[in-house]
């Protein structure tokens, strides 16, 4: 009878993704061969080669920037915005008419799970476009004066834990506004965004509008040094960032980044706990926990703290972790062998460190890059998994005695990105949500993302804002 | 077929009417026994359920069978009558030969607060049934919040009940899957902290088959897969069984029969 309650594997074809052996990059509405190295991207649940992809050298990152000049002066700057918002919405409409094939290339080329790519990436991502060709022609309105003007060219790099849905993020909002673009997806995970440049040649948006450029960090420290460039936008890590910050000091360029975090998930002793540990669950291993925002610290008030672990760790053993096309599998592929050893890394030190290490006992693939389930209980605020991003399936548990404790060790941390707090009280969500220095905070759930909301950092998580009315203000001159 | 047949199982087949007779009890007591005359395989359900002047009549038509006799006591479904009334109550069913009594709280003590009276007349109760299993009806549709529910819940185990019932099946909304699933953590967590095995029984609104399953579902994945019998999982139901066996047959003719096929009782 045991059998019977088994799951049967469910994998969605990935015939669906139309994967090609080659992708060029897209500049001035046309795919071209760029002159740089080309890259192999792979498929991290397996490891096997995906497809061969070409980059942009530094002489095609300034073809690409001159390009989006033209187009800014002589067509997307001056044009009305009824119009673009008519392009902005085609976008969005082909996004989800071509769902799936995004969906299932999506999980082959970065490992998440296809429950997530298909439920939450790209909807996401095709709400943002929605969102924002509503914005186009109501710009007058956004607070920002009676006729906000656009910077210009935007140069923007973006990372490889949510390809398209962070393609969409930085370009939706830059084509509402006005701007041009020049977009370099990551290294590892540039397929996604180039079947979006079809869709862009699709929506017959002008050419230039859009230029998306493949390549490593070099390409992306070409882009974002390039003079002609008005405005930067980076989502990655506070390493990087840090240097394109000094990088741009004193160019006068625009600059917002989002960057690292280390959210802490505060569970009060009168929170609903098995709603709780399902948020819980939610924050750390939702996308691998490759989420700049994701509740990678759990702090319990001491009288529950026993109990929740207890449960917690029961829910998370019964996490399935394989292959990311399965629609039964919970946690997917570390996106890559670099960042697996990373976190392999941080829970080593964990340990050493002293905190009690469980890992999950699910059964693992045999190929790809695959990490259990982890929780650390014990975990004090001097160890490295209490402070440093770990940006895997780890989660550190700490505890706290009363209210004010639990903020203190909260915001005891160089990141401010999100939070989340657990409790029944309607009056301590918005006290402790006050006390909370970090851009989001989420009462009672977690990883809810509304392209109404803004979203940004504090501190080392950087600055600007993204969505919402207060997400329009990074791409206008004001 | 599995799950068809362990729903069979689970059923405590229902009459609680004003109408009700010693004939109606007697051709239900003949459906429990046999609940398809046709196929002799399918399994007794597990109890028959009445009033407790009822109790005598489907005592002798089950003596022997296997299927217990369940009687609802306690001034049910208001449970608005006095302690003494509500005890005797409960007396005179066991007697009658019941194994299993269906108690109602006294909701008006638990919304205001009272949670110390309600304690209180589940553990009377449950002395009053000796051996007899004792299911503690909550009313959900009455409590209307979840956290209600969970406490209620909560209160019923640490009182003594066998089971924690949803409904008496007067009031709407009666069963629902999200209430089942908070008193399935109940038990579950009643049970990591005690070892005990107490069990949950959904009445009122299951109908199909495939909502039976739902719930099957249910308790596998909230309390476990040890729920999964007739002692520690029931459907409260009349019209359920009918679908069950109707599902059943077509599971193995392998087309869909019909309500004329199967017993009105």
């Amino acid at each position: 009878m045991s059998q019977l309650w088994e799951y049967a594997p469910a994998p969605e074809s990935r015939d669906i993704a139309n994967l090609k052996p080659a992708y060029k990059m897209f500049v001035d509405g046309e795919f071209v061969e760029g002159s740089g190295e080309p890259l192999k991207t792979i498929n991290p649940g397996t490891e096997e080669v995906l497809a061969e992809v070409s980059t942009a050298s530094p002489s095609d990152v300034d073809t690409a920037v001159k390009v989006a000049r033209r187009a800014y002066d002589r067509v997307w700057g001056k044009m009305p915005g009824t119009e673009r918002a008519k392009y902005i919405y085609r976008i969005a409409r082909l996004i989800q008419e071509r769902s799936r094939e995004l969906a299932v290339l999506e999980s082959l080329d970065n490992g998440k799970p296809i429950k997530e790519s298909r439920d939450v990436d790209v909807p996401t991502a095709a709400a943002h476009f929605f969102y924002h060709a509503g914005w186009a022609d109501k710009l007058s309105y956004a607070g920002y004066g009676p006729d906000p003007r656009p910077l210009g060219v935007a140069g923007q790099v973006i990372p490889w834990n949510f390809p398209l849905l962070m393609a969409a993020w930085k370009i939706a909002p830059a084509l509402a506004t006005g701007n041009t673009v020049v977009l370099k997806p990551a290294e590892t995970t540039p397929l996604t965004a180039l079947v979006l440049a079809e869709i862009i040649q699709q929506a017959d948006l002008p050419p230039g509008v859009v230029n998306i450029l493949p390549g490593a960090g070099d390409t992306g420290a070409a882009l974002v040094g390039h003079a002609d460039v008005d405005k930067v936008a980076f989502t990655g890590s506070t390493e990087v960032g840090k240097l394109i910050q000094s990088q741009l000091a004193g160019t006068g360029k625009k600059l917002t980044l989002e960057l690292g975090g280390k959210a802490a998930n505060i569970v009060f002793d009168d929170a609903p706990v098995d709603q709780a540990v399902e948020g819980i669950v939610n924050g750390i291993f939702f996308n691998q926990g490759h989420v700049c925002c994701a509740g990678s610290r759990l702090l319990l008030q001491e009288s529950i703290a026993e109990e929740f672990l207890e449960k917690l760790r029961i829910r998370v053993s019964t996490l399935r972790v394989g292959d990311p096309l399965d629609k039964n599998t919970d946690v997917g592929a570390i996106n890559s062998r670099e960042q697996l050893t990373k976190i392999q890394e941080l829970a080593a030190a964990g340990e050493a460190e002293g905190a009690e290490r469980w890992t999950s006992a699910c059964p693992l693939p045999d190929k790809g890059f695959y990490f259990a389930p982890t929780v650390f209980s014990g975990v004090s605020q001097a160890m490295r998994i209490a402070r440093e991003e770990i940006f895997g399936p780890v989660l550190s548990v700490l505890t706290f005695r009363t209210p004010d404790e639990a903020v203190a060790k909260a915001n005891n941390t160089p990141y401010g990105l999100s939070a989340g707090i657990w409790t029944d009280k309607g009056s301590r969500i918005l006290w402790a949500a006050q006390k909370m220095r970090a851009g989001v905070v989420w009462a009672n759930t977690f990883n809810r993302f509304d392209p109404t909301a803004p979203f940004g950092g504090y501190q080392e998580s950087g600055f600007g804002r993204e969505g919402g009315r207060a997400g329009l203000e990074a791409y206008l001159d004001v | 077929m599995w799950a068809i047949d362990t729903a069979i199982s689970m059923v405590d087949l229902t009459t609680l009417e004003g109408a009700d007779t010693a004939g109606k009890v007697r051709s239900l007591a003949a459906k429990a026994r046999r609940p398809d005359p046709d196929r002799g395989e399918v399994p007794k359900v597990a109890a028959v359920c009445v009033y407790p002047d009822m109790v005598a009549t489907a005592k002798a038509e089950l003596e022997g069978t296997g299927v217990h006799v369940a009687s609802v006591a306690t001034a049910f479904p208001s449970g608005r009558s006095i302690m003494a009334v509500k005890l005797a109550d409960t007396r005179y069913a066991v007697e009658q030969g019941a194994d299993e009594i269906d108690m109602v709280i006294d909701r008006g003590a638990f919304l205001s607060g009272n949670y110390g009276a309600v304690f209180d007349e589940i553990r009377q109760v449950k002395e009053a049934c000796g051996a007899a299993h004792l299911k503690v009806i909550l009313e959900t549709g009455e409590l209307a919040t979840y956290d209600n529910v969970r406490r209620a819940s909560w209160l019923a185990l640490l009182a003594g009940g066998d089971f924690i019932k949803t409904s008496t099946g007067k009031v709407a909304p009666a069963a629902t899957l999200p209430v089942t699933h908070v008193m399935l953590q109940a038990v579950r967590d009643w049970h990591r902290q005690t070892g005990e095995l107490r069990g949950v029984k959904p009445a009122g609104g299951i109908r199909s088959t495939k909502d039976a399953i739902k719930y099957l579902v249910a308790v596998h994945e909230v309390a476990g897969p040890e729920w999964l019998t007739a002692d520690l999982f029931r459907f409260g139901a009349s019209t359920l069984l009918n679908d069950l066996l109707m599902q059943r047959r077509t599971q193995l003719d392998g087309h869909y029969s019909g309500p004329d096929y199967v017993t009105v009782d």
